[in-house]
């Protein structure tokens, strides 16, 4: 009789194949609406016009834009004034160190957001001045001059006071683009920084105090604790993070959480980040998988052989 | 006291004691298997070989996992999936190989019923094989609360609450199930217990069943045909190894279920280390949370044809048909009333369509028990379900009326 | 027939095949059972000497272990003089002399008490005794206190990594 084994595989295989189709792809597809990226473009704010100038950035930085009031720049020899539970305490939320703006942040997201936090940060919905809700940051109104030359100035001094794009790790890049408000326990990731290791079980439980003081405060202005995010880049794919990173809004409409403006490279060095931390072995993975894909590939062809040695009597 | 001699070997000491040789010639080299088969044939070692999988990477699971609420998924996603080495590996195994056992256990009962393997005196194959998939379905759900995400505390929060029955609100027999109001410690205690302990000794006792009823009706052809072992047997024994239409299990057909294997050796570690979401679903990355059901919420693939039988109607008739659709399976013996035992493509029209669409309805059952409730899905769910009944009730029917082939 | 050798070489080597994949899982199983990196990091205890009193004896831990850390009074010193084995367990650290030892029974691993006014230690099992230089005294201990791997960092001791003075003593057979 003939042999009627190729048309069976190609049955069961197509009746898996469908079920897989229907029961993953598609069902996601129809569950998760799928938001298309922008490239990290901002195509709402506009165009810097401006070549800044550090050294009068400086002076504005320092002087007249009144940032370190507020904002250390431990960079420039300015640490912070408070510990940040206690900023956290007083000003609703604790203003982010500017070491690193620079490096982390897009140019025109920046300059956007020295004159108009609530509108950079697409928190308008949250913040609107029409109805007296202002933004815990002031905006600048301007030294005097040109203001797009100011705010161009400023942007020109953070970035040189910043990191080299290079020598941004992707530690950094999540530390200061996302760690101020989201926690990573897998980490050892505190919302007031990474918790050191303690000799005596009275200091760290202090530090745990002040962790819980500062998440109340972010509580208390973002309406929830925002999720720690050690395992996000498994509850959630690297599309949605990324699409989420360059606008919450577009996935979850009327969020509390800003659009942190980063670029796209420093967007690319969080996810690295949260794969670290959500997917540490990948590496290995891939490795050991090469590995044992080869292995057993060479053990089917052994079992194959072996089988058409038995069965040349049998037939 | 049996009379025993001077062994002259290791072999012939242990002959006289345990009678190794008769024990090998029973289960291995004159175990006696019809020629005419195909690879589908090889789904029960590929079971076995799967469900070592199974026993070798959860023992190393066993060592970390911590079967506290507080504990556990830190456990698994922490101490398992970045400290252990190879940690990583034995979590992706074991939750690829629980996904891919019930394809092929789907595939080795649909390729029962396609060649009429549950007929004539091969009816507790079937019915132990049928009770193998509850076993393996409950050792499935008692492992999925164990990481203790979303999906685990929410599909154990879901599938207790079906205890209370419907209007009979059986209320005190779900909190008597989880040992609390909700899904808390004790919950995942005894489900630690069961997923550990009991359930696989059941299934182990299971397998011996399994395997003891096969033995004496020996295994099925691809033309049901009722072979004289003990000829064929002969024929094979006195040299004619191509003449006679049976082989030895071992190595004849061990060897072509080894090539089966590791094909699907090949398949199964390219999910294990790429392609293995469907395995572990995102949402159990989230940690329970008593406080936040999950946007969308939905048992493992292979439950959905029966979670979508228990959708579309009203709680109480949801109840009596998902209990149906549980059980129905096991009566097929006893349901298809035709003395043929061949394949369903030959048993005439009736049957043949009766196959097809069972299979092609379970898929689309599947899929609809995915997909949101809303329309069109939860319309084709419906009329799907009410197929999937029709057809159990129409089986007495047309297999009375089938001819003798 | 004639294919017999055959079918018996190629049974064999794809029983060799399955023996490789065999053995490759026996090594990442032997490996899932490694200590923990998290363990391993644990592993050292980091002492501040300046905090001792002497003749005080402080029981810290490494490893799980009960460590003794004494500081030797001039006296003990004294009396330690010309003794070759006791001079060869001392630490010293900076201008104090501690003894410092796992404090378990060199015999069967109980804990020794130390006696204060005694200056000295009594195991409450089999009545073995260690004196202040962690030398045995009175059998059954068969050997001194077991002294940890250190490390002197200016005025702390790390326990767990291996300095000069530690391997010094081990060469010389003073601990394990």
């Amino acid at each position: 009789m003939k042999n009627k084994e190729p048309l069976i595989l190609a049955v069961v295989v197509f009746f898996s194949l469908v079920t897989y189709y229907l029961v993953e792809p598609y069902a996601h597809h129809v569950m998760h609406k799928h938001v298309e990226s922008e490239g990290f473009a901002y195509a709402d704010l506009p165009e810097m016009t401006k070549t800044g100038d550090a050294t009068r950035g400086q002076d504005l930085v320092m002087g007249a834009g009144a940032c370190v009031g507020c904002h250390a720049i431990e960079a420039a020899g300015m640490p912070a004034a408070m510990e940040p539970q206690m900023a956290a305490a007083s000003y609703g939320v604790n203003p982010p160190d500017l070491s690193n703006a620079g490096a982390v942040y897009d140019a025109k997201f920046l300059a956007d957001l020295i004159k108009n936090p609530a509108h950079a940060l697409k928190v308008e919905h949250k913040f609107d001045a029409n109805k007296g809700q202002m933004h815990p940051m002031v905006g600048f109104y301007g030294a005097g001059g040109d203001i797009d030359q100011e705010v161009a100035d400023m942007v020109a001094y953070l970035q040189s006071i910043a990191v080299k794009a290079e020598d941004l790790t992707p530690a950094m890049a999540f530390e200061n683009a996302c760690g101020r408000c989201h926690a990573m326990s897998y980490e050892n990731w505190t919302q007031i920084g990474t918790k050191p290791s303690f000799k005596h079980e009275k200091d760290s439980l202090a530090f745990d105090i002040k962790v819980l003081e500062y998440q109340d405060s972010i509580k208390a202005y973002m309406g929830k604790l925002p999720p720690d995010l050690s395992m996000y880049i498994r509850s959630r794919n690297e599309q949605f993070i990324s699409t989420l990173i360059e606008n919450p809004q577009n996935h979850l409409a009327g969020t509390a959480m800003p659009r942190v403006g980063v670029t796209a490279d420093v967007a690319e060095k969080v996810i690295e980040h949260m794969k670290d931390a959500g997917d540490t072995k990948r590496h290995e993975r891939e490795a050991i998988g090469m590995n044992v894909m080869i292995y057993i590939i060479i053990f089917a062809i052994f079992a194959l052989l072996w089988k058409k040695q038995v069965w040349r009597d049998l037939h | 006291m049996a009379h025993f001699t001077k062994a002259t070997s290791v072999k012939d000491w242990l002959n006289q004691r345990l009678a190794i040789e008769k024990v090998e010639k029973v289960m291995a080299s004159e175990y006696w298997i019809p020629k005419n088969i195909n690879f589908l044939w090889a789904m029960g070692m590929v079971l076995v070989i799967t469900f070592a999988l199974l026993l070798v990477s959860g023992i190393f699971l066993l060592m970390y996992y911590v079967p506290t609420t507080e504990g556990a998924f830190y456990s698994v996603n922490y101490t398992i999936m970045r400290e252990v080495d190879f940690g990583w590996l034995w979590r992706h195994v074991h939750g690829v190989a629980a996904s891919v056992v019930f394809l092929i256990i789907y595939i080795h009962m649909f390729t029962g019923i396609y060649y009429g393997s549950y007929k004539k005196g091969r009816e507790m194959i079937w019915i132990s094989g049928m009770l193998l998939f509850v076993a393996f379905s409950a050792e499935a759900f008692s492992g999925y609360m164990l990481p203790w995400g979303q999906m685990s505390y929410w599909a154990g929060m879901v599938i207790t609450n079906l205890i209370a029955g419907g209007s009979l609100h059986a209320d005190f027999l779900v909190e008597w199930i989880r040992g609390d109001y909700v899904p808390a410690q004790a919950f995942l205690g005894r489900f630690f217990m069961l997923h550990v302990l009991l359930i696989p000794i059941a299934i182990l006792g299971l397998i011996g069943l399994h395997f003891a009823a096969l033995r004496i009706p020996h295994v099925n052809n691809q033309d049901g045909e009722e072979i004289d072992f003990d000829a064929e047997s002969k024929k094979y024994l006195d040299g004619d190894k191509a003449g006679s239409k049976v082989m030895r299990f071992a190595n004849d057909f061990m060897s072509k279920d080894m090539m089966v294997v590791g094909i699907y050796l090949v398949f199964f570690f390219y999910l294990v280390f790429w392609n293995y979401g469907f395995a572990m679903d995102p949402v159990n990355f989230d940690p329970a949370d008593g406080l936040k059901t999950p946007a969308h919420i939905y048992p493992e693939w292979y439950f959905l044809w029966s979670y979508e039988i228990l959708r579309p109607f009203s709680v109480d008739l949801g109840l009596a048909l998902f209990g149906f659709a549980q059980v129905i399976f096991v009566f097929l013996p006893f349901l298809d009333r035709s003395p043929n035992t061949i394949p369903a493509n030959r048993r005439g029209k009736a049957f043949a369509i009766w196959f097809w669409l069972m299979l092609v309805n379970m898929i689309v059952l599947t899929a609809m028990g995915k997909l949101p409730p809303e329309d069109p899905f939860s319309t084709v769910g419906f009329y799907a379900a009410i197929i999937f009944i029709a057809q159990w009730i129409a089986l007495p029917i047309i297999t009375t009326l089938e001819k003798k082939v | 027939m004639e294919n017999n050798s055959r079918r018996g070489f190629m049974g064999k080597a794809f029983g060799a095949v399955a023996a490789v994949g065999a053995i490759g899982s026996l090594v990442a199983m032997k490996k899932s059972w490694d200590p923990l990196p998290s363990v391993k990091a644990a592993g050292f205890t980091t002492l501040d000497m300046s905090i001792y009193e002497e003749n005080v004896m402080v029981t810290e831990k490494w490893r799980g272990k009960p460590i003794f850390v004494l500081k030797k009074s001039a006296e003990v010193m004294a009396k330690e003089k010309g003794n070759a084995a006791a001079e060869a367990r001392n630490i010293k650290v900076g201008d104090a002399n501690f003894m410092v030892a796992i404090g378990l029974c060199t015999h069967l691993g109980c804990i020794p008490a130390f006696r204060k006014d005694e200056g000295n230690f009594l195991c409450a099992c089999h009545g073995g005794m260690f004196d202040a230089s962690g030398l045995v005294t009175k059998v059954p201990p068969p050997r001194g206190f077991d002294i940890p791997p250190f490390k002197i960092d200016g005025n702390k001791l790390v326990l767990g990594e291996v300095g000069p003075e530690w391997q010094t003593m081990k060469d010389n057979g003073v601990t394990l």
